[in-house]
């Protein structure tokens, strides 16, 4: 039995060292540049949503700079994985550590306390530390825009919301989006409803089928993921002859599931916010604190091309984002 | 020495060991085809698990709740049930252990232990209720584990966010710091060590030897093996096979509970308002599986697993290797583990040249 062993560990031995030459070369940094890394929540980094957003604002700093940064990514499956991934590159000394998402603010925190030289972010949480940088987002203020659209677009009358969990960064994109509509429309029905997740589309798509049924045309979602059940719902719909549409949330979700559907975005630009500190910290100028990001910075907002929205409707948004941005109208946070 | 040579030439340590080797080797195999170089990617893993002293810990710390859960499996794998429900044991440990933390003040020396006390409690009896299913009912106990699981996220959901709930935020409040279990404060004020180890580990070592113990060196143990090798035997025998279901799930269910008490308690602090299982219950199925049942095996088997889950993401850091192509080399392993015959068929292939070659 022992010569067995001893077999196979000489083949195995004997087939690595062949086949060292064929392997990629390290992909990691190398100490050109500053070193940027970045981790996910639970979503992933190809959740079509947030996580992907602020990889891509990383992508494209790469591609801005070149050879004067690195970047790199740890997907956290677990919740327990937060704190050993953003230690993963801390320790490594990287220059500067993003954390995705309200979820995991807490870890954050704990280890920017317990690593003061090192420099983090997050995205959605303000971490009150010296070495953190936050940026959060004026979700109130792009939402009040398209509830604005769906209220001036509703044949109904009814419209719906679907929120991923019951926190505030969601709260306020139900705020907003509930005093765009009332401002347009003050007599429009307006369902609730909370998934508890942002990764189940089947719950999404649920969602979406009991609001379509109690008559409602228009859907906005904030909901990662889960939205896509949203999507998917509306195209069967449509599909059978229902004239019912969805709003997407994040990124201009019109390129991944397609015009025929989806009414407008309510961007969230997590991808500029990235890019731009990191770009800041490239230059030498990393700020910790607190950044928000609304109208006024183009943080949040409805994308360029909106194919389905008539003139008028888009005249009418553009008058309210002036009156948001002059402070004429104060939107509700919560 | 000789017992621990003897010990890992045995058939039954031998057929892990190759399974293991093989896995290794095949997601070796898929990794040179993606382009990546194995050796740097093994290497890099291994550093992230035993490279240096926070990421050791930290593995520890990931090995801590499958040695639980796995022993939950395997526990009722030899009274002849299979409980799917580790997951939601767990979880329901979790609650316990968080009511009794948030909501009581108590010195330490009752706090944290009355805490792990209560969630073994609500594990067993999470356990419990699908053995008296079973036992009464003839309702098969892997249906009625799988849904008992699905109600413990939703009702353990439902209690934090409405009754345990801190302001604004996803999840409970923070436990007392007397019912922490947690050695972070004292060790990281001591020697500057941020990983977060906890009690748990050692209360894990010896859940282990209980469940030798039970099993083994006592009355009601043999009996539950007894129903297990054959129920009908064990009636005939004068054994109540019924109460025995239950207490096996029972028992079962308490060192999934034991897992997720000493998680909250020494992990988290708090428990979240999750939107999936925390994945520990079903790690433990194959973590029994590998471990053969047995208490030693079901520690090395978590070891195995939660080295491999926690390196994993060293694989990418280290060789690049995108985490799809780890996930492909983790589930070879697994599979190699637990299709053992294929692994039973290699090695008779060499025994047979063997004695041709005699």
């Amino acid at each position: 039995m022992k010569k067995v062993l001893l077999l196979i560990l000489v083949l195995t031995l004997a087939m690595s060292t062949l086949l060292v030459g064929c392997g990629a070369d390290k992909e990691t940094a190398d100490g050109q540049g500053a070193k940027i890394g970045m981790v996910t929540d639970v979503g992933g980094i190809n959740d079509n949503s947030f996580n992907q957003s602020a990889w891509e604002g990383l992508q494209r700093l790469e591609k801005d700079l070149g050879d004067k940064v690195n970047i790199d990514n740890a997907e956290s499956t677990k919740a327990t994985d937060y704190i050993p991934n953003l230690n993963q590159f801390i320790s490594a000394n990287w220059d500067l550590t993003w954390g995705i998402g309200f979820l995991m603010g807490e870890d954050v925190k704990k280890v920017a306390d317990q690593n003061p030289d090192a420099k983090l972010a997050i995205i959605d949480s303000f971490v009150d530390a010296p070495n953190v940088a936050s940026v959060t987002f004026k979700e109130h203020e792009g939402s009040f825009l398209v509830g604005v659209v769906a209220g001036l677009m509703t044949k109904s009358n009814k419209i719906g919301f679907v929120g991923g969990m019951d926190i505030p960064v969601i709260k306020r994109f139900e705020a907003g989006f509930k005093a765009g509509v009332k401002a347009v429309k003050p007599d429009a029905e307006i369902a609730i409803n909370y998934t508890g997740a942002f990764d189940k589309s089947d719950l999404g798509k649920a969602a979406a089928s009991t609001m379509y049924d109690q008559g409602v045309d228009i859907i906005f979602h904030a909901s990662g993921s889960t939205g896509d059940g949203v999507f998917n719902e509306a195209s069967d719909r449509k599909s059978a002859g229902n004239n019912v549409w969805v709003i997407g949330v994040d990124k201009d979700q019109a390129i991944i599931f397609g015009d025929e559907i989806t009414l407008t975005s309510m961007m969230k630009r997590v991808d500029e916010a990235i890019y731009q500190v990191s770009k800041d910290l490239v230059e030498g100028n990393f700020k910790a604190g607190l950044v928000e990001l609304g109208l006024k910075e183009n943080g949040v907002g409805l994308p360029e091309n909106n194919p389905n929205i008539p003139a008028d409707v888009l005249k009418k948004v553009e008058e309210y984002k002036e009156k948001i941005v002059s402070g004429e109208i104060e939107v509700p946070a919560e | 020495m000789n017992k621990l040579v003897k010990l890992f030439t045995k058939e039954s340590s031998l057929i892990p060991l190759m399974a293991i080797l093989l896995g290794l080797l095949f997601g070796a195999l898929v990794m040179i085809m993606g382009g990546y170089n194995p050796i740097i990617a093994y290497a890099s893993l291994f550093k992230k698990v035993f490279g240096d002293l926070y990421n050791f810990g930290e593995t520890i710390r990931q090995i801590t709740p499958l040695i639980f859960t796995g022993l939950s499996v395997a526990f009722a794998f030899r009274t002849g049930l299979f409980n799917i429900g580790a997951e939601g044991q767990f979880v329901m440990g979790s609650l316990g252990a968080v009511i009794i933390g948030t909501q009581l003040s108590l010195p330490w020396y009752i706090h944290a232990p009355l805490a792990i006390l209560v969630g073994a409690l609500f594990g067993g009896i999470w356990g419990g209720i699908a053995g008296y299913l079973k036992a009464k009912r003839g309702v098969h106990e892997v249906i009625t584990t799988i849904m008992l699981n699905w109600i413990s996220l939703y009702f353990s959901n439902y209690i934090i966010a409405n009754y345990l709930r801190e302001p604004g935020q996803q999840h409970s409040e923070m436990i007392k710091p007397t019912a922490s279990i947690s050695l972070l404060n004292w060790l990281s004020e001591a020697f500057g060590y941020n990983a977060r180890l906890h009690w748990g580990t050692i209360i894990a070592l010896i859940a282990a030897f209980i469940f030798f113990i039970i099993l083994w060196k006592t009355k009601q143990g043999y009996e539950l093996r007894a129903v297990g090798f054959n129920p009908h035997a064990s009636e005939y025998a004068g054994m109540n096979v019924n109460r025995n279901i239950i207490n096996a799930m029972f028992i079962g269910g308490v060192f999934a509970g034991l897992g997720g008490a000493v998680e909250i308690l020494g992990v988290f602090n708090y428990q979240t308002i999750a939107a999936g299982f925390p994945g520990y219950g079903f790690d433990g199925i194959a973590v029994a599986l590998i471990g053969a049942n047995t208490p030693v095996g079901v520690i090395l088997a978590s070891i195995l697993f939660g080295s491999l889950t926690y390196g994993a993401p060293g694989m990418k850091f280290g060789a690049g290797v995108p985490i799809e192509v780890i996930r492909v080399v983790i589930a070879s392993v697994i599979f190699f583990v637990a299709a053992s015959g294929i692994v039973t068929y290699i090695l008779s292939l060499f025994k047979r040249k063997k004695k041709e070659v005699l």
